[in-house]
């Protein structure tokens, strides 16, 4: 089998890896990598088959079939030695409510193989590093949502895994909660631990992720970094805003010499991707004017991970999904 | 093998450590044993007859019995929130042994029966049920009694990881056990029920177990009881361990 050949370059190795619920392919065939120190992001819809991604690396489902390694451990046949390794937090925050931060995490510790004192020492440690002290001696069901994520994040790193996984880490928080979050996960991941993290949130994976992968209907649609996916969808952005009543197909007439692409119209909005971005507010202006078209406003901007996700998907990031429950 | 223990040992102080936290479940064990046990001794009990005892000496093994059998419902919603808060993803991700989960459950099981059965025999000893043979008897009474609970853990674990909600765990294991308690021995005697409710509770386990429970704390004759008991609960341990293992592994998606 090619698979004995695994690389231990990579930390995280995924080649052809389908999973199938019923009828549908929750993963049809998906090939990723990870270095070692690495964040990847993985970016998709509900239903995009993230969760199934992470559930088959953290060892709790068998794929149908394809081979996956973690640092090397196949998740099938070294199942038992790969779970000393990594940690997982997970979408709905699992921590016993009915125990307090400091039971939790000294449990965590305890079935990870650690005596009771130095997995109470370990769980102490940990609450320091997440601002729970306090909260520490308090029943989880007392917590808010940010800090039973953190919470559910300090008991993911207990036995300090090489590599972590982070199955929608700041899903159903508010915002305040979510940029909480972000800063605890970038300091935990500038240490050196490797990191695959799923997100439906572009801004998410924009900020955390040295490399996007972006899933769709359980298949990679594109993979690179930040800039490279924004890359692939073309320049930047010129966003012209017209005067009430002047004519949008005019406008974009005049636009089409400066793009390789037709330009989009959206009521008084004319969008169009530039080849090349210095001097485009000035050609544009100069093209509109003599085209007698008159313009309100006209800004550039960088094509945003919503664009290469509309471009890639031809559908929106985070719109509504019929798959909701692909954990099941 | 030993982290099998550990492990088991680990969940199960888990299970008991939360169990004050949650007053529904406590008053559940407490409270609500003692009103029943108010209920048929002092509503009921005047109208059955119990030849050869007292109603109270009558009804405690019976009514002990039964709730024994529903003290392993703790596991059913244990496991059912397990599941569905995702804290069996978590511990599934862990090289903990796998079989842990459910041991410690019903391990725990154990303990907490142990507890509202000493809740009951005091409630019963303050209103005039006495042992009546030597204290070997008893103390084996008490150990059958906890095994019984143990094979109904297996049960419950079962219809927990089964049902999508607490609530329908809750109607499956009421519509199953609770008839059950009732058409056997526990409360009235056999003999006073129609056909064929009457050919039920002779073979019904319940009626089984409670027989045995007579024998070792009042000397009521043994005929198979204590055997019959025995095979039951060993019989109910070997179809539902299984079954809630296997359920086990498809709750966990794995």
């Amino acid at each position: 089998m090619e698979t004995d050949h695994a690389d231990p370059a990579w930390a995280i190795e995924v080649r052809g890896v389908v999973k199938r619920f019923g009828m549908v392919r929750a993963l049809d065939g998906v090939d990723l990598v990870a270095k070692e120190g690495e964040v990847l992001g993985l970016l998709g819809p509900n239903g995009a088959g993230k969760t199934t991604l992470v559930r088959v690396l953290t060892t709790l489902l068998k794929p149908d079939s394809g081979s996956a390694r973690v640092l090397g451990l196949d998740v099938v046949r070294d199942e038992g030695k790969l779970r000393e390794r990594i940690g997982l937090a997970g979408q709905y925050a699992a921590v016993d409510e009915n125990l307090t931060g400091l039971e939790n995490l000294t449990m965590v510790g305890r079935l990870y193989g650690a005596d009771r004192r130095p997995a109470k020492v370990r769980a102490a440690e940990l609450l320091e590093q997440f601002e729970l002290v306090e909260a520490g001696r308090r029943p989880a069901k007392t917590y808010s949502g940010g800090m039973r994520r953190r919470l559910d994040l300090a008991a993911a790193l207990v036995a300090k895994p090489p590599v972590l996984f982070l199955d929608e880490p700041t899903t159903g928080l508010d915002p305040r909660g979510r940029l909480g979050l972000w800063d605890v996960i970038e300091s935990l991941v500038a240490g050196g631990t490797t990191a695959l993290l799923t997100t439906q949130y572009l801004d998410e994976a924009d900020r955390l992720a040295n490399r996007i992968a972006v899933i769709d209907h359980g298949r990679l649609i594109a993979e690179g970094t930040s800039d490279q996916l924004k890359d692939q969808v073309g320049g930047e952005r010129l966003e012209v805003q017209l005067e009430a009543g002047a004519d949008p197909r005019a406008a974009a007439r005049a636009l089409v010499p400066m793009s390789d692409e037709p330009p989009s119209a959206d009521g008084t909005i004319i969008t169009v991707s530039v080849r090349e971005h210095r001097g485009a507010i000035m050609e544009a202006v100069r093209r509109l004017a003599e085209a007698g078209v008159a313009v309100d406003d006209l800004a550039l901007r960088r094509p945003t991970l919503d664009d290469v996700f509309l471009a890639l998907t031809g559908h929106a990031a985070e719109e509504p999904r019929e798959q909701e429950d692909e954990a099941a | 093998m030993r982290r099998l223990v550990t492990d088991t040992l680990i969940i199960a102080e888990r299970n008991l450590i939360r169990l004050p936290r949650a007053p529904e479940l406590l008053i559940a064990f407490t409270i609500q044993p003692i009103m029943f046990v108010l209920l048929f001794r002092y509503v009921f009990g005047g109208a059955i007859r119990t030849p050869g005892y007292s109603y109270v000496d009558f009804l405690i093994p019976g009514i002990i019995v039964q709730n024994i059998a529903f003290g392993g419902f703790v596991t059913a919603l244990g496991l059912n929130e397990d599941v569905h808060k995702g804290l069996i993803d978590r511990f599934r991700s862990l090289p903990m042994a796998r079989a842990a989960v459910l041991a410690g459950r019903t391990a725990s099981d154990i303990v907490t029966n142990a507890l509202s059965m000493t809740i009951l025999l005091i409630t019963g000893v303050i209103i005039g049920f006495a042992f009546h043979t030597s204290a070997l008897h008893a103390i084996a009474g008490v150990a059958l009694l906890l095994f019984f609970g143990f094979a109904f853990s297996w049960f419950f674990a079962f219809v927990g990881l089964l049902t999508s909600t607490p609530e329908s765990a809750n109607s499956v294991a009421f519509i199953a056990v609770f008839p059950l308690t009732f058409i056997s021995s526990a409360f009235v005697p056999v003999s006073s029920m129609p056909e064929p409710l009457k050919s039920f509770a002779m073979v019904n386990p319940f009626t089984k177990v409670v027989d045995a429970m007579r024998h070792l704390w009042l000397g009521a004759p043994a005929h198979n009881s204590v055997w019959a008991s025995i095979v039951w609960t060993v019989v109910i341990i070997a179809i539902f361990s299984p079954l809630a293992v296997a359920r086990y592994r498809r709750a966990a998606g794995g």
